[in-house]
This record gives structure tokens, C-alpha cells and sequence, in this order.
């Protein structure tokens, strides 16, 4: 698109003036070339924005980390499930929250470790682990569970739930985890 | 080219076919590109007159990133130092945006002196352009205003230190100084509420006011026209004119370049770093200011008692009532600096002031054992709070939970039992409470403690209906001990 500057041009856009066509043209290519370079540096300078701003989608910002529960070699000669309260961090942007759980440390029915949650499955209290009757019994409606986790009887729809464990440096982690309620599959809800 | 048509309805060199000719109906594209670009300038384009637009787009480099920014900041004593942190140290580009904020302050004070020093120098303040010239002063005290309210914002030690420092200074002024200083840190010491107005002058009034003067000062200048080379008479320009673009504009982009490499290579290769978080308690800290603020940090240094007075107040007032003035007191045509002896000569004598006393401070900070060590030890300090990972700020709830079992064993017993018997189940952590149960935090205040007993052995009938069993078969002493936590629970 030619832009001709000036008012010397009579208005016929076929007749103006030999140089001012030319400047015009002149101009109008250095202008395309102006704002091409500008969009260039433009992007390029909004590179860094945009990583700034997306920042926390394209990183995890809320995550839950695995917590230490112990070294293995405390859970060698296990003959009982035993609780063992757990710090987990609840990282959200730049603050954390920490928050104490207990979960018990146990045999499965293969004999191998495994990681319950102490919250009941039917409404949520605590199970303590009871020695004298070797069952885990919920004092607030009397759901019974076996000491690997399984239901034995009660109102719960499901047996106790086993936390993801891993092992590191001899130390078992397990990833806290929380779980739906009065259903009878193991849903995670947080 | 649609000149049929053009030669019909619009004048002649107004395009008007395609999206141009529609914008140019509607918005008039043309004309307002023709009076943004065709500005006349006498004598033609020069070098000298580049740091007008460089300071423009300093200034728009500065809102940039100071929104974005303001996406992870939180003003508060609290938060502030953990946000920073946060974004220098785990946010993707943070450390590079933060440092091209904080340099990029640093680029407006040089570019803005560049601005002035030319602007005075060639005299183009004469010929009806004395408005012209006072809107820059003032945009100059806001820019400096900007500088010295974004220092703090980052509440490390050198930010809490030098601002302390700095609003102290304002304490020195007669009569008005002990209000002026409480008026600015929101109370006698520097805290929380410092940093909120801190934040709102920086972010909300000074930027305004710097708004409604950059409009001012570009139309008092198109008003009054470009002033040209020092030869041309500033009421009648009378030298050949050349448009403002493209040769001038050319010119102007050039220092643009020149500050995007100089700033990005900066950022890049040497971040700002960030000091460990603002602690008041500390009293070996030696603050020093930003180094456009040294010159005046020295200058403080040597008013003191009743003699105060001149060195804070009637000094500096003189002297910016008379760079004010300064149209009125140098009022001839005549621009050739070598022409202007007094003019030249209070310029020179200011400028030699100035850099004295930022240069002496800096001296007199190496050459004293005592404070070049303590400034060594700081930076040492600086470096190793920025090699650590970022460090997430617990929040308050967690930190009350685990206040608690530390505070009394005999709590520390009660908060086992609440977990054991599965009362968090229903009434929360910390007794934050649930959907299924009220919060138990702040019980303790109203009733007492044989009450809460009472009532945990035998829950009253709304307590029961809704869900809570009776906690009948507990020890003596573990009832005690739960009810006290209970009761400490705050």
C-alpha cells in the first residue's frame, strides 16, 4: 500500500509527483521493515512473560510428597501392625502446610510390608490397632478389620486402605493419600 | 489504488481501499500517524535527541514487568521476602523479569539524567517552555519516588535497612519530620503496614500521577515543537525542518536496541541477587542505598543537630526550586552552552557535587576497615542465602498445630490421645473442625475445664445426636490431659 506524505500531490493518484512517489514508497518499505523488526523483538521479549506467567501449569505448584515412615530394617521382625505417625507437606505455590497422620505398618497376606491408613473407610475415625484381639476395631462404629487391612466385619463397605510405598536409601516412603468414604472401591479424592 | 474513489470522498493521500482505508474511515488512521510521525524537527534529526523515547520505553519495559511481577507478590511482612524468593528462585524467568525490574529502575535514573542534562545543556527550556520543563521536574521526583518505594518491597535486609535509613531522614524536617516519618512507615517502627503503603504508592499513585504527566509533557512539547540544535532560536525556529520519522526514529530505536541488549545481557548473566529476609533485630547491619541514592546518603552524612535543618531541608529545597526556576532565571534566546557561562557553569558545578559525593562514599565505605568488613560479611551473607534452595513458607495453620505440642506435655499428652481416639476424624487437626463436627478452637475460653470433662465423659443431647460418643473410659489423668489440650486449643 503506498502512503504518499506531503501535501504537494494534486490528489490524482496516477499523476503525482515523480519524487514524492518514490520517498513514498521508500518510506512505506521502511515502515513494513520498522514493524516487522518490532514484532520480532516483541516476541521475542514476550518469551520470558510468558514462561513467567504459566509458571505454575506447566510445573506442578501443589504437590504431595512421599514421607519417610521409617528404616526397613525397624519393620524386619514385624509380628503386629504398628502406627507410626507420618509428617506429609502440602506444598501450594510458596507455602507448605505440614500436617501429622498416622498410618500402621503391616504384613500383607503374601507376608510382604505394607502401608494402612488409620481413617476408617466407613466414616472416617481413626482404627486404632487393638493387641489384646489382634484386630483393628473403630471405636466409632465397631468396624473390625483383620491385621493385614481386610474387612472381618461392620458397617465399612471395604477393608482398610494400603498407601503407595516405595523404598529409598533403605528408608520406606509412603505417598499420604486420602480416599472416598462409605463406597466400596478405594477412590482417591486428595 | 482505488484513486477513483479516493479522489470522491476523502483527500487525496488518505488511503482507502482494503484495512487501512477501513481504519481510516472510522479512526482516521492516517491523520493520526501523520501528526505522530510527521512532527517537525529544525536543523533535523540528531543523536542528542534519543533519551526522550529511550526513557518512554524504559517506563513501558517497567509497567511490563512490574504487572507480572505483582502475579506472585504479596505485600506483607509476612509473605513479601518468601514471595521474592519465590520468584528469583523457583519460577521460570522469575530471576531474569525481577532483574530487569530492579536494573530497569536503574537504566531510568541514567536515561532520565541523560533526558535532563541534554534538555539543559542545549537549552530547550526557552522559547514558552517553562510548563514543559517543570512537568519534567516533576516526573523526575516521581521517578525518584518510584525507586525509593520499589527498594523495599522485597524486604530483605538491604531493602528493610536502607529504608529505615531513608524515612528517617525525613524525621530531620522542623516541626512536620516526626509526622512525615510515622506518616510514611504507617506507624513509629518499619512492618507490615510500611510495606502496604509502600506498595500502594508504587503501584497505584505514583504510577498515576507519572501517567497524567507523561501525557502533559508530550503534549506541552508538541505544543511548543522540537527546539532543535543550539543554534536555532527557540520562539521562531527558522533551520530547515525534518520529519520525526524516519531518520529521527531510526535514531530513537537505536538506543532502544542498544537498552534491550544492554539490559538482557545483564539480567541474564548477572541476575540481582536477593538477601537474606529483613531482620530488624539485627544491629551490626550497615545499610547502604541504591547507588543514584549515594550522593544524598553522603551529603546527610554531614548535617547534623540544629545545623540539620539547612542540609536536609533548605539545601535541597533551594536547589530544586531552582532547577524549577530555571526558565525563568536563564531567560535570553541565546542556547549555545559555551554562550551560557553561568548556566554551563552551575550544571558543571552540580554534576562535580554530585559524583563527589557518590564517590566519596563509596571511598570512604572501602577505606574503613570496620565497615568494609561488615559490608564484605553482607554480601557474604547475600551469596549464601541465594545458593540455598527456595524454602515454601509454613503456613500459620500448621505452625499452631505443631505449637502447641512443644508449649505443655501435659497438651502434648492430650494432642496424642485426640489423634488416638480418632477426635481429629470428626473434629479436625488442631481441632480445625469438619462438616461433621463444629471446631473445638477457642472452647477453652468458654467453658471450663471440670465443664469440658463433664462433657466429653457425658455429651448433652444435640452433641450426641450429632454423632459424638461419650469418652467414658479414659484414665483419670489422660481425661486431664486431652481436656488441656482441648483448652489450648487457640
Amino acid at each position: 500500500m503506498t502512503r504518499i506524505s506531503g501535501g504537494s500531490s494534486d490528489g490524482l493518484a496516477g499523476e503525482p509527483a515523480p519524487l514524492e512517489l518514490e520517498s513514498g514508497k521508500r518510506r512505506s518499505f521502511l515502515g513494513a521493515l520498522l514493524a516487522l523488526g518490532s514484532f520480532f523483538v516483541g516476541t521475542l521479549l514476550s518469551v520470558p512473560l510468558v514462561r513467567f506467567a504459566l509458571f505454575p501449569l506447566l510445573r506442578r505448584t501443589t504437590e504431595l510428597e512421599a514421607s519417610p515412615v521409617g528404616a526397613l530394617s525397624e519393620f524386619s521382625s514385624l509380628t503386629e501392625p504398628i502406627a507410626k505417625i507420618i509428617q506429609i507437606e502440602q506444598v501450594d505455590g510458596w507455602r507448605k502446610a505440614v500436617s501429622e497422620k498416622t498410618v500402621y505398618v503391616t504384613k500383607d497376606k503374601n507376608g510382604r510390608l505394607s502401608v494402612l491408613s488409620s481413617i476408617c473407610p466407613h466414616l472416617g475415625c481413626t482404627v486404632p490397632w487393638v493387641t489384646a484381639k489382634s484386630e483393628f476395631i473403630c471405636p466409632c462404629h465397631g468396624a473390625v478389620y483383620t491385621s493385614d487391612g481386610s474387612r472381618i466385619s461392620g458397617p465399612s463397605l471395604r477393608g482398610m486402605d494400603t498407601l503407595d510405598t516405595s523404598v529409598q536409601d533403605g528408608q520406606l516412603l509412603v505417598r499420604f493419600q486420602y480416599f472416598r468414604q462409605l463406597t466400596s472401591d478405594k477412590e482417591v479424592i486428595g | 489504488m482505488g484513486a477513483a474513489e479516493s479522489k470522491r470522498d476523502t483527500p487525496p493521500e488518505v488511503v482507502t481501499t482494503g484495512l487501512r482505508g477501513w481504519l481510516n474511515r472510522r479512526i482516521g488512521l492516517d491523520a493520526l500517524l501523520s501528526s505522530a510521525l510527521d512532527e517537525p524537527i529544525p536543523g533535523g534529526a540528531r543523536l542528542a535527541y534519543i533519551f526522550g523515547s529511550g526513557l518512554l520505553f524504559v517506563l513501558l519495559s517497567q509497567i511490563i514487568t512490574g504487572v507480572f511481577l505483582a502475579l506472585y507478590y504479596v505485600p506483607s511482612a509476612d509473605h513479601a521476602h518468601t514471595t521474592v524468593a519465590y520468584i528469583t528462585k523457583s519460577v521460570t524467568a522469575g530471576s531474569f523479569l525481577r532483574s530487569l525490574h530492579g536494573y530497569g529502575a536503574s537504566a531510568m535514573v541514567v536515561v532520565l539524567l541523560l533526558h535532563l542534562s541534554q534538555t539543559y545543556l542545549y537549552g530547550a527550556y526557552k522559547g514558552r517552555r517553562e510548563l514543559l520543563w517543570f512537568s519534567g521536574c516533576v516526573l523526575f521526583a516521581l521517578v525518584l519516588g518510584m525507586a525509593f518505594t520499589g527498594y523495599l518491597l522485597p524486604w530483605d535486609q538491604k531493602a528493610y535497612f536502607a529504608t529505615a535509613v531513608g524515612t528517617n531522614a525525613a524525621s530531620e524536617v522542623p516541626l512536620i519530620g516526626e509526622s512525615l516519618k510515622r506518616m510514611m512507615r504507617g506507624g513509629t517502627d518499619m512492618g507490615t503496614l510500611t510495606i502496604s503503603r509502600f506498595y500502594v504508592a508504587h503501584v497505584f499513585l505514583i504510577p498515576a500521577c507519572i501517567f497524567a504527566l507523561i501525557a502533559s509533557h508530550i503534549f506541552l512539547f508538541r505544543k511548543a515543537g522540537a527546539a532543535g540544535p543550539v543554534t536555532e532560536d527557540p520562539l521562531t525556529p527558522k533551520q530547515r525542518t525534518e520529519p520525526f520519522y524516519p531518520r529521527q526514529v531510526l535514531m530513537d530505536l537505536s538506543l532502544t536496541a542498544l537498552l534491550i541488549i544492554g539490559l538482557g545481557l545483564l539480567c541474564f548473566f548477572m541476575p540481582m541477587s536477593l538477601g537474606p529476609a529483613a531482620n530488624p533485630a539485627d544491629s551490626q547491619y550497615i545499610p547502604r542505598p541504591e547507588w543514584y541514592y549515594l550522593p544524598i546518603f553522603q551529603w546527610l552524612k554531614y548535617w547534623h543537630g540544629a545545623a540539620s535543618v539547612i542540609g536536609v531541608l533548605i539545601v535541597p529545597t533551594v536547589l530544586a526550586l531552582a532547577i524549577i526556576a530555571v526558565p525563568f532565571l536563564d531567560r535570553g534566546i541565546e542556547r549555545r552552552p559555551w554562550k551560557r557561562p553561568v548556566a554551563t557553569g552551575a550544571y558543571a558545578f552540580v554534576l562535580i557535587a554530585v559524583v563527589g559525593l557518590g564517590l566519596r562514599s563509596a571511598y570512604l565505605d572501602k577505606h574503613d576497615p570496620e565497615v568494609a568488613q561488615q559490608l564484605a560479611k553482607q554480601k557474604g551473607e547475600e551469596e549464601e542465602y541465594m545458593r540455598k534452595p527456595f524454602e515454601p513458607e509454613l503456613s500459620a495453620a500448621s505452625m499452631a498445630a505443631a505449637n502447641v505440642a512443644l508449649a505443655d506435655p501435659v497438651a502434648a499428652k492430650g494432642k496424642e490421645i485426640f489423634e488416638q481416639r480418632s477426635c481429629n476424624a470428626c473434629h479436625g487437626d488442631g481441632g480445625v473442625g469438619t462438616v461433621a463436627a463444629p471446631a473445638l478452637i477457642g472452647v477453652g475460653a468458654k467453658l471450663s475445664a471440670d465443664q469440658l470433662a463433664q462433657l466429653l465423659k457425658q455429651p448433652n443431647a444435640k452433641m450426641a445426636a450429632g454423632g459424638m460418643p461419650a469418652v467414658d473410659d479414659l484414665p483419670a489423668d489422660d481425661l486431664k490431659a486431652l481436656v488441656a489440650y482441648v483448652a489450648s486449643l487457640k
